[in-house]
C-alpha cells in the first residue's frame, strides 16, 4: 500500500502532486497494493476524488478539523501519520515541494526512519534502493532505504503526470480527523499576505521566461530584458549573482536556491549556466541562449543560440518584434 | 537577550563541471573550493542580527572535518561570538546522525548554563539536499519547528518568522525555544570587516568528538546524470540575428 500526500490549489491536485501519483502507480505495479491519497484541510474533496480516480488512486483520505485550517508542517505530518496508520501503508510519498519535504521530514523524525528527498527513480526493491538528485540535480545518489515506512519525495518532472490506462472510477472518499500536539499547533501559519501577481509563483508557471545574468553589467542593464519579457507575455528570471549583487529582487531568482522553472521557452541572456542555475532551468522545453561566449555551458546546452552582447542583441529583438506588430 | 545557535555546513563551491571521486562516494575534491551552504549564510546573518538587537549571543556550529574551521571563522568574522566544531567525516553521517549530534551539543551546553532560545539551520544543504536536519533536530529537542523562513525577529519570547509559499507571504509566531530553517533571500549576508577577521582569528573554537556511532546516510554511490547529447543551432551573431530570433518566436507561437 502506497500513500501519496496530495497538495491542492483551487480545489484540484497540483501538477507535481499528479506526478507523484503517477510515480506511485508505477511503484505499486512492482510492489503490489493500491495507491491511496491523503489531502489535508482542503474544503472541496469531491472534485479531487474524481480527478485522482482518473490517475489511479483507489481512495482519498480527507483529514479535516480545526487544527488543519492553517498550514503547519507538524500538523500535516500528524494528519498523514493518522492515515498511514489507519491503512498500514508501507510507503509514503509526497511531491518534492517545500511542503512535501517538510511533512515527510517530520514523519522521518517521528518514525525514526530515513527520508529520501527528490527521488527520480526506484531501483532494486529488496532492499529498496532509490535514485535521487543531489547538488541541485548535477549529481545523482543511489540511496539504500532501511526501515519502514519508506518515505520519499518525488523530484519535480521526474515523471510526467499521466492518467491511469484503464478508465477508473472516482476514488472512494474517506473523512477523518485527529488530534494534534501543542508543539505542532504553535508552528502553524498565523497570517498570509497574498502574493503579488508578478512574484515567483508567476515565474514558476510562466510559458516564456527571459533570463539575465552577470552579462547585464549592472542594475540598469535589465531594461531590454524586462521589455522582451513584456512583449512575450513572459516573466523575468535572473541568476544568483544578479540577486547577490542586489541588481534584481530575490523572487526573480532561478536556480537551486531560487525558483524552478519549466517554460515552453527560456531565453537566458548573459548567463553562463553554472550548475546552480541549471538546476532551476533544466526543465525548460526550449532554450534560446544569448551570450558572448559560444563555449559557455548555457550555450552548449541550449536548443538555439545567438552569439553576441545581450546589450545589443536584446534591443534589436525588441525592435524587430515591435516593427512586425505595427 | 536571545541566544541563537546557527548550524552551518561546509560544502563544495561548485559552479562548472562536477567530477566524482574514483570510488563514487563523493566529489573529486582536488579542484573544488569550499564554502558555507547559501541558505546557512543567511541563517548566520539572521543570528547575528537577532543577537545584536537585544544583547544576546550568536554561536555557530558545524559537523565536519578539521578544515571546516575555515567556515566557522567566516561566521565568527561577521559577528558570531562562539564556535563549535563537531569534528567528524560528514560523509559517514546521515541527516538523523547530524541532528542527534547537534542535539547532544545543545543538551551539553544547557547543562553548563548556556542555553539556545533559537536554533537556525539552512532549509537544505547545497550538496546532500536532504531537507530534514532541522526538523529531526527539533524532534530530538522537543521544540517547535518551521521550515523555509526568510526573515525572523524576536519579541516577547516569540519568534516572528516569515516565508513564502504559493499562497503568498506567510507569517509564523512561534514561542521560544524553537528551531527554524532558513531560505536564502530575506537578508543580505554581510562581509567580514577587518576587525571582524582579527577577532575571528583569536576566538577559540570548541572542538568536540561525536557522541555515538553514526548510522550513515544510506548512500550506495554517486553517479553523474547521463549527458544529454545536444547540438545547438546558432541563429546568428550580434544584433543582426534579431530577424532570425523573431522568426523563431513566431514559429513557436510566443510572439504576437
Amino acid at each position: 500500500m502506497i500513500l501519496v500526500v496530495v497538495e491542492t490549489a483551487a480545489g484540484s491536485a497540483t501538477e507535481v502532486s499528479l506526478e507523484s501519483v503517477t510515480f506511485a502507480r508505477a511503484l505499486a505495479e512492482r510492489t503490489s497494493g493500491p495507491v491511496h491519497a491523503v489531502v489535508v484541510g482542503d474544503e472541496r474533496p469531491e472534485d479531487l476524488a474524481d480527478q485522482l480516480g482518473r490517475y489511479g488512486v483507489a481512495a482519498v483520505h480527507h483529514v479535516t478539523g480545526d487544527p488543519f485550517t492553517a498550514y503547519g508542517g507538524g500538523t500535516w505530518a500528524t494528519a498523514v501519520a493518522a492515515v498511514r496508520e489507519a491503512i498500514d501503508a508501507d510507503v509514503v510519498l509526497a511531491p518534492g515541494t517545500p511542503r512535501g519535504m517538510e511533512v515527510l521530514a517530520h514523519l522521518g523524525a517521528r518514525y525514526d526512519v530515513p527520508m529520501a528527498a527528490n527521488v527520480v527513480a526506484v531501483g532494486d526493491t529488496g532492499p529498496l534502493v532509490v535514485t535521487r538528485q543531489v547538488l541541485g540535480g548535477a549529481v545523482l545518489e543511489e540511496m539504500s532505504m532501511a526501515g519502514r515506512p519508506v518515505l520519499l519525495t518525488v523530484a519535480g518532472h521526474a515523471v510526467e503526470a499521466a492518467q491511469a490506462p484503464d478508465p477508473a472510477p472516482p476514488a472512494a472518499l474517506r473523512e477523518l480527523s485527529t488530534d494534534v500536539a501543542e508543539i505542532d499547533l504553535v508552528a502553524r501559519v498565523t497570517a498570509t499576505e497574498p502574493a503579488e501577481p508578478d512574484r515567483s509563483g508567476a515565474l514558476a508557471s510562466a510559458r516564456v521566461v527571459v533570463g539575465a545574468g552577470r552579462g547585464a553589467g549592472g542594475p540598469e542593464g535589465f531594461d531590454g530584458v524586462v521589455e522582451l519579457a513584456e512583449l512575450l507575455d513572459g516573466a523575468v528570471g535572473v541568476s544568483r549573482v544578479v540577486t547577490s549583487l542586489g541588481w534584481r529582487p530575490h523572487h526573480e531568482q532561478v536556480g537551486q536556491t531560487g525558483s524552478r522553472i519549466s517554460p515552453e521557452l527560456y531565453i537566458p541572456c548573459g548567463i553562463s549556466g553554472a550548475i546552480q542555475h541549471w538546476a532551476g532551468c533544466a526543465s525548460s522545453k526550449t532554450i534560446l541562449a544569448i551570450n558572448t561566449d559560444e563555449n559557455a555551458p548555457m550555450v552548449t546546452k541550449a536548443t538555439y543560440a545567438v552569439i553576441g552582447d545581450m546589450a545589443e542583441v536584446v534591443p534589436a529583438i525588441n525592435a524587430e518584434i515591435r516593427r512586425l506588430q505595427s | 537577550m536571545t541566544n541563537v545557535l546557527a548550524c552551518i555546513k561546509r560544502v563544495p563551491d561548485t559552479a562548472g563541471e562536477v567530477l566524482l571521486s574514483a570510488d563514487g562516494q563523493g566529489l573529486d575534491a582536488r579542484f573544488v573550493g569550499f564554502t558555507i551552504s547559501a541558505h546557512e549564510s543567511c541563517a548566520v546573518e539572521l543570528a547575528v542580527r537577532i543577537a545584536a538587537a537585544d544583547g544576546g549571543s550568536a554561536t555557530v556550529l558545524t559537523l565536519g572535518p578539521a578544515d571546516a574551521v575555515e567556515q566557522l571563522r567566516t561566521a565568527l568574522g561577521v559577528g558570531c561570538s562562539a564556535a563549535v566544531l563537531i569534528e567528524a567525516d560528514p560523509a559517514a553521517f546521515g541527516p538523523a546522525d547530524v541532528a542527534r549530534e547537534i542535539a547532544a551539543v545543545v543538551a551539553a551546553h544547557a547543562e553548563g548554563g548556556r542555553t539556545y532560545d533559537l536554533i537556525l539551520l539552512g532549509n537544505d544543504a547545497a550538496d546532500t539536499g536532504d531537507f530534514q536536519v532541522g526538523i529531526r533536530l527539533a524532534h530530538e529537542l522537543g521544540r517547535p519547528v518551521v521550515n523555509g523562513i526568510r526573515t525572523v525577529e524576536v519579541a516577547a519570547a516569540t519568534a516572528v518568522a516569515r516565508g513564502d509559499s504559493l499562497d503568498g507571504e506567510e507569517t509564523y509566531r512561534v514561542p521560544l525555544p524553537a528551531v527554524l530553517t532558513v531560505l536564502e533571500g530575506g537578508v543580505e549576508p554581510r562581509y567580514p570587516s577587518i576587525t571582524g577577521r582579527m577577532k575571528a582569528k583569536k576566538t577559540p573554537v570548541e572542538v568536540l568528538a561525536p557522541t555515538r556511532e553514526p548510522r550513515g546516510s544510506g548512500r550506495v554511490r554517486l553517479t553523474l546524470p547521463p549527458a544529454q547529447p545536444n547540438t545547438v543551432e546558432v541563429l546568428g551573431e550580434g544584433p543582426d540575428a534579431a530577424a532570425a530570433v523573431v522568426a523563431l518566436l513566431h514559429r513557436m507561437g510566443v510572439a504576437r
